[in-house]
């Protein structure tokens, strides 16, 4: 055999290895949902007897009814999707709408808005959650999904607002110019031209929002402790471990119907969301 | 309005009644900042001068009370070793990892993107669910890991990962790196993705063996993602309450609590809630993270100066 010929196929070697190995640690990176889904078809019995089948012995829906019916998840589903619609709609809102002005008019007062908003880049978000429940109570909205709302669309949106005027900025003048001689206000520039035109920014907002809200925990727990039907998923299945806590495949299928839907959506964005990341950190 | 190009500057009165607009588009994000962003920070510094047990309306000022307390308090030192020994264990394993496994994937590799989508599952599910989750998944009577590890008898008795003071900590950073592993890749592949191919090619010619390719072209070229990754990583370590609360809950005997959930403890998971007292250990934790992250900024920014001089 030639020397070339012996490092091509030492190369190959090398290559089906490095594949094997990255199988085998893919295998026990995704172990632990695979569990969780099979342990939320079984019956306790099967769980404790210490099988390490994946497969159950019959699909059992009833840890799914329990869970979605007896244990509240259908309550914390509906709280947990209503929050997070509501935070990305927040979000959008309000960083859109500044990010534009940000982006594309010079005001007495620019740079001061923009360099509040770099400095909360800096400011750890640890410091926050004792004031925000003190506000929260204030306001009268404690125990209630607007409060929780709100704080989620209240902080660490910086990011998403210097998206939105990096994007204005690059747009031409002659925009507004046209549609000032065509009489159109300040409103309806921002409404029917700016914000369709800024659509690629706003699924890029979207889709961060809709993860960092939907993954959330601190924040709803804490404004949610006097009122049990008002928790989201996250702060329910804490609840729910804490009572019951030999109900192993109760859990599993409550935590199963937790991650699920953000699972699927993930898969649905993963390209878009994967390069926003990346482009994120080249910047 | 700033784009009407009018021949005589305005008084500022009249430039802000001109730009009224533009404060009107500011109002939404200017009024949730201010209350949800800077408000806190303020009222953070006030209450930590108070003692508070949050039943009442206001509390009782107390000057510098709290911190001398603090300074005497051993489970604060305790969380604070704790957190510091989270950002020193982990932030290196979960730096090094990615870049390791973002090299192996960048080779082009079969299957390198299903390898990715795998790795990076954890990242987007709910931190505080992962944590329940895992300590079934780790439990010694049991759970799945320990069984695995008793059938290939690699060991004889079930390990207590989340129940053994001097190891629960060290399981969580463990459970913390394979959350997160996936996003740390996808900023090192990303960045690796930036150095331009010919130079690999250019190294091979000249003899340069895969290890030497990757010593002195990869390795200096990515120095400053390495900066910015890796500060990234260390402000995440010190953001843990999710997955800390809800995997160990600080224990057993606080051997696992961190900053994060020392602070909740004593704010609100104590019978008598000391809201002062966490506002002073919240504060005085995140001038130190504060502290450190300058303090790297500037290393930087004095190391960069003086590779532009050379």
């Amino acid at each position: 055999m030639s020397a070339a010929a012996s490092s091509r196929s030492g190369a190959r070697f090398w290559t089906w290895l490095s594949v094997l190995v990255l199988a085998v640690l893919c295998l026990v990176w995704i172990y632990p949902f695979l569990w969780l889904v099979s342990a939320s078809f079984k019956d306790p019995l099967e769980i404790f007897s210490k099988g390490l089948s994946l497969v159950p012995n019959a699909l059992r829906w009833d840890n799914y009814v329990r869970a979605w019916a007896t244990a509240g998840f259908s309550t914390y589903m509906l709280n947990t999707v209503l929050v997070t619609v509501g935070t990305v709609l927040l979000v959008i809102f309000h960083t859109s709408l500044t990010g534009y002005v940000l982006g594309r008019y010079n005001f007495i007062g620019r740079k001061l808005v923009i360099g509040v908003l770099v400095a909360t880049f800096i400011i750890p978000a640890g410091f926050a959650i004792i004031p925000i429940v003190d506000l929260t109570k204030t306001l009268g909205l404690l125990n209630n999904r607007w409060g929780i709302i709100l704080a989620l669309a209240g902080s660490g949106h910086a990011a998403s607002i210097l998206l939105y005027a990096g994007f204005f900025s690059q747009l031409p003048k002659e925009l507004e110019e046209a549609a000032v001689v065509d009489g159109a206000g300040f409103f309806t520039i921002f409404g029917r031209i700016m914000l369709p035109l800024a659509g690629p920014v706003t699924a890029t907002v979207a889709v961060l929002t809709f993860l960092a809200a939907w993954n959330s925990f601190l924040i709803p727990l804490v404004l949610t402790f006097g009122a049990p039907g008002q928790r989201t998923l996250a702060v329910g299945m804490l609840a729910f471990v804490g009572t019951n806590e030999t109900d192993w495949p109760g859990m599993a299928a409550a935590a199963t119907l937790s991650l699920v839907p953000v699972i699927v959506f993930f898969f649905f964005v993963q390209r878009f969301f994967v390069e926003g990341v990346a482009g994120a950190i080249k910047a | 309005m700033s784009l009407s190009h009018s021949a005589i500057r305005p008084s500022i009165r009249r430039r802000l009644w001109a730009d009224r607009w533009i404060y009107l588009f500011l109002l939404p994000t200017v009024v949730l900042v201010a209350s949800y962003t800077i408000w806190p920070m303020f009222a953070s510094i006030w209450f930590s001068l108070l003692d508070w047990n949050g039943f009442e309306r206001a509390g009782r000022f107390i000057a510098f009370g709290n911190y001398a307390e603090i300074f005497a308090d051993r489970l604060f030192w305790n969380a604070f070793a704790n957190t510091v020994i989270f950002v020193v264990v982990a932030v290196p394993i979960r730096v090094g990892l990615a870049l390791l496994l973002a090299v192996v994937l960048n080779a082009g590799l079969p299957f390198s993107r299903s390898f990715r989508t795998a790795i990076f599952l954890p990242v987007v599910t709910t931190a505080a669910i992962l944590g329940v989750v895992m300590r079934f998944v780790l439990d010694p009577a049991s759970g799945p890991v320990n069984e695995v590890l008793l059938q290939l008898h690699l060991i004889t008795q079930p390990i207590n990962f989340l129940g053994r003071a001097g190891l629960s900590l060290y399981t969580a950073i463990g459970v913390w790196v394979w959350k997160w592993l996936g996003i740390t890749l996808i900023y090192w592949m990303a960045a690796l993705q930036t150095i331009p191919a010919d130079l690999y090619d250019a190294a091979r010619i000249d003899g340069a063996g895969r290890w030497q390719r990757f010593r002195y072209i990869t390795v200096p070229l990515l120095t400053p993602f390495t900066i910015i990754i890796t500060l990234i990583t260390v402000v995440e370590a010190t953001n843990v309450f999710d997955l800390m609360l809800t995997l160990t809950n600080g224990g057993p005997f606080f051997s696992s609590e961190v900053i994060d959930i020392f602070v909740y403890r004593q704010a609100f998971a104590a019978n008598i809630p000391r809201l002062g007292y966490a506002s002073a250990a919240a504060l005085l934790f995140g001038v130190c993270v504060m502290a450190v992250i300058a303090a790297q900024i500037v290393v930087v920014a004095r190391l960069r100066r003086r590779v532009a001089e050379q």
